[in-house]
């Protein structure tokens, strides 16, 4: 075993067998705890029952269907916000009183629980769709705005005083410089809160809610059905590792120039 | 003796205070006249104010008095008529080499057409053919000055200004970057301000030297250099080149000493 150095890059093959052993061990233990009975089974299902309960869902119970609501609603809501946010945070990077006029409201808002609004959401847009949509929307949108605001607030002056002596107008400047020298962060920042987005879904889903992963959820712990409930989460999580791979395939795609 | 294309009259410069502080005196007034074809070095030790004074007349940072005269018009910004080249690599990270000589052009609104015929031009003038498709990141310091060289030539500006644009590179590199500068522009008759505290660099270049006191920045001297052109770079042993050199840096050493006395 070589010695372990601070910052020492680790090589393709052993990053990808030290990353699945995790997740090996992660279940050998889950197995053990519950096939062992150190566990109830009432309150934690095994891998096994695990399985079998998430092959129930998906043949018998239509679980892809719930599936496919949730994922919809997330994108729906996700892209919403995003189309809102990102030339709103833009504008507000590039333009100080734009910046002034908004940035006091945008942080105090993007401490207000997504989920609280939930209730109020029902008393407003009712259960349907709508109201779905509008949780994630309100979750996700004050924060893509303040990050992208930061992000291109920081852009470097140096670029910016480059393009202006080279006869770039102010919108130009915008355009030419402070969009594509951020345009890599803003789509980290949209991969991160579309990572926070599955949260807020969920919880608009245990509420007034026939359809989806969170519906399924709530349903299945009237039944005790830990198993489907387990199932349900880890299908959130491996959308959500897809999710982000491709994500980031994309953005390495999109910004060779970063790499390069 | 050629019109002024430059002038900069009795242009100052004072930073605020910072909390606590002494407002900082970057530059006393400062009067310079540059003709047209002119190729001016500005030489001065570190802190006396030579980018403050490039910036202003690059229209990046204003003047606390005086102006400065392009063509006998004021300048109140930055503009393509002042191409500027930083001391530090300023390419647009996201762009090739080639989309970053056609910035300004695109700015401008020129057909593409139009545009890649210049771009071509320049990617052969600082040797940088076959390297029209590589991202900045790829490029050694040299090869991103030369680029950046090209990217402020392309937009024709009345003017070339440049901050100590080698002062990263090795030697070796920095003598064949000013040979490059030097062949363009005894090819194109461009106008010229170079700064630098290299006095080799300074005289090897220049049509006029021109020597800052150290802060608050004053000038101190303005050298003509008779040397011929085309210069070659064995030039810098002659007996000439030389003399110039040790008036020069009699010139200079008084200056940093102050300015060492001082820090
Ligand atoms: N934005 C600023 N705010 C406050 N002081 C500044 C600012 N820019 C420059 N100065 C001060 O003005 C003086 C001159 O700075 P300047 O950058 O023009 O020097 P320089 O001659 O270019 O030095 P060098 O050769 O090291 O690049 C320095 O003392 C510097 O600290
Ligand atoms: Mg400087």
């Amino acid at each position: 075993m070589p010695m372990l150095r601070p910052l020492e890059p680790v090589g393709r093959g052993p990053r990808l067998v030290l990353g699945v052993s995790f997740f090996v061990l992660f279940v050998a233990v889950w197995a053990f705890a519950t096939l062992g009975g150190y566990v109830s089974r009432t309150f934690l299902a095994d891998p096994l029952t695990m399985v079998q309960d998430g092959w129930l869902l998906l043949t018998r119970f239509g679980f892809l269907g719930d599936i496919g609501v949730t994922v919809w609603r997330v994108l729906g809501g996700f892209v919403l916000a995003a189309v809102v946010a990102v030339p709103l945070g833009i504008l507000m990077g590039a333009y100080k009183p734009v910046e002034a006029f908004l940035e006091p409201f945008v942080s105090f808002a993007r401490y207000l629980p997504a989920s609280a609004f939930v209730p109020l959401l029902i008393l407003w847009a009712g259960i349907g769709e709508t109201q779905k949509l509008l949780v994630i929307f309100i979750g996700s949108v004050f924060q893509i705005v303040l990050m992208v605001a930061v992000a291109v607030g920081q852009t470097r002056r140096d670029l910016v005083e480059a393009a202006y002596t080279l006869g770039a107008t102010d919108r130009g400047v915008v355009r030419r410089v402070l969009i594509p020298a951020n345009a890599p962060e803003i789509a980290e920042i949209l991969r991160l809160v579309l990572g926070w987005a599955w949260t807020y879904v969920i919880v608009a889903e245990f509420i007034g809610s026939s359809s989806g992963i969170g519906h399924m959820i709530i349903e299945s712990q009237a039944l005790l059905a830990t198993g489907q409930i387990i199932f349900g989460i880890i299908v959130i999580g491996l959308i959500g590792l897809v999710s982000d791979f491709a994500f980031k395939a994309l953005n390495r795609a999109l910004f060779r120039w970063r790499l390069a | 003796m050629s019109q002024a294309k430059l002038l900069v009259e009795g242009v100052s410069r004072v930073f605020p205070a910072a909390r606590g502080g002494k407002p900082t005196r970057a530059l006393e007034p400062v009067d310079l006249q540059v003709g047209a074809n002119d190729f001016i070095t500005i030489l001065g030790p570190s802190g006396c104010g030579k980018s403050t004074l490039l910036r202003i007349v690059a229209g990046l940072d204003r003047p606390s008095s005086g102006r400065v005269l392009l063509d006998g018009r004021p300048v109140a910004g930055p503009g393509p008529d002042r191409g500027v080249v930083f001391q530090s690599y300023t390419l647009f990270p996201w762009l090739t080499v080639a989309e970053n000589i056609e910035f300004g052009l695109r700015e401008k609104g020129m057909p593409a057409a139009e545009r890649r015929g210049i771009v071509e031009a320049y990617l052969d003038k600082v040797g940088l053919r076959g390297f029209e498709g590589h991202y900045p990141r790829q490029l050694s310091g040299g090869m991103q000055q030369r680029t950046a060289i090209a990217r402020a030539l392309a937009n024709d500006p009345e003017i070339l200004l440049l901050d100590e644009p080698f002062g990263a590179l090795d030697n070796q590199t920095r003598a064949l970057m000013q040979e490059l500068l030097l062949g363009i522009w005894e090819r194109e008759a461009k106008t010229v301000l170079f700064v630098t505290h290299d006095i080799e660099e300074a005289i090897f270049m220049a049509s006029r030297v021109v020597v800052m006191t150290a802060r608050p920045g004053r000038i101190k001297a303005d050298v003509r250099v008779d040397l011929p052109h085309p210069r070659h770079y064995t030039i810098k042993t002659s007996p000439e080149f030389s003399a110039l050199k040790a008036q020069l840096t009699e010139e200079i050493r008084a200056e940093a000493v102050l300015a060492a006395a001082e820090h």
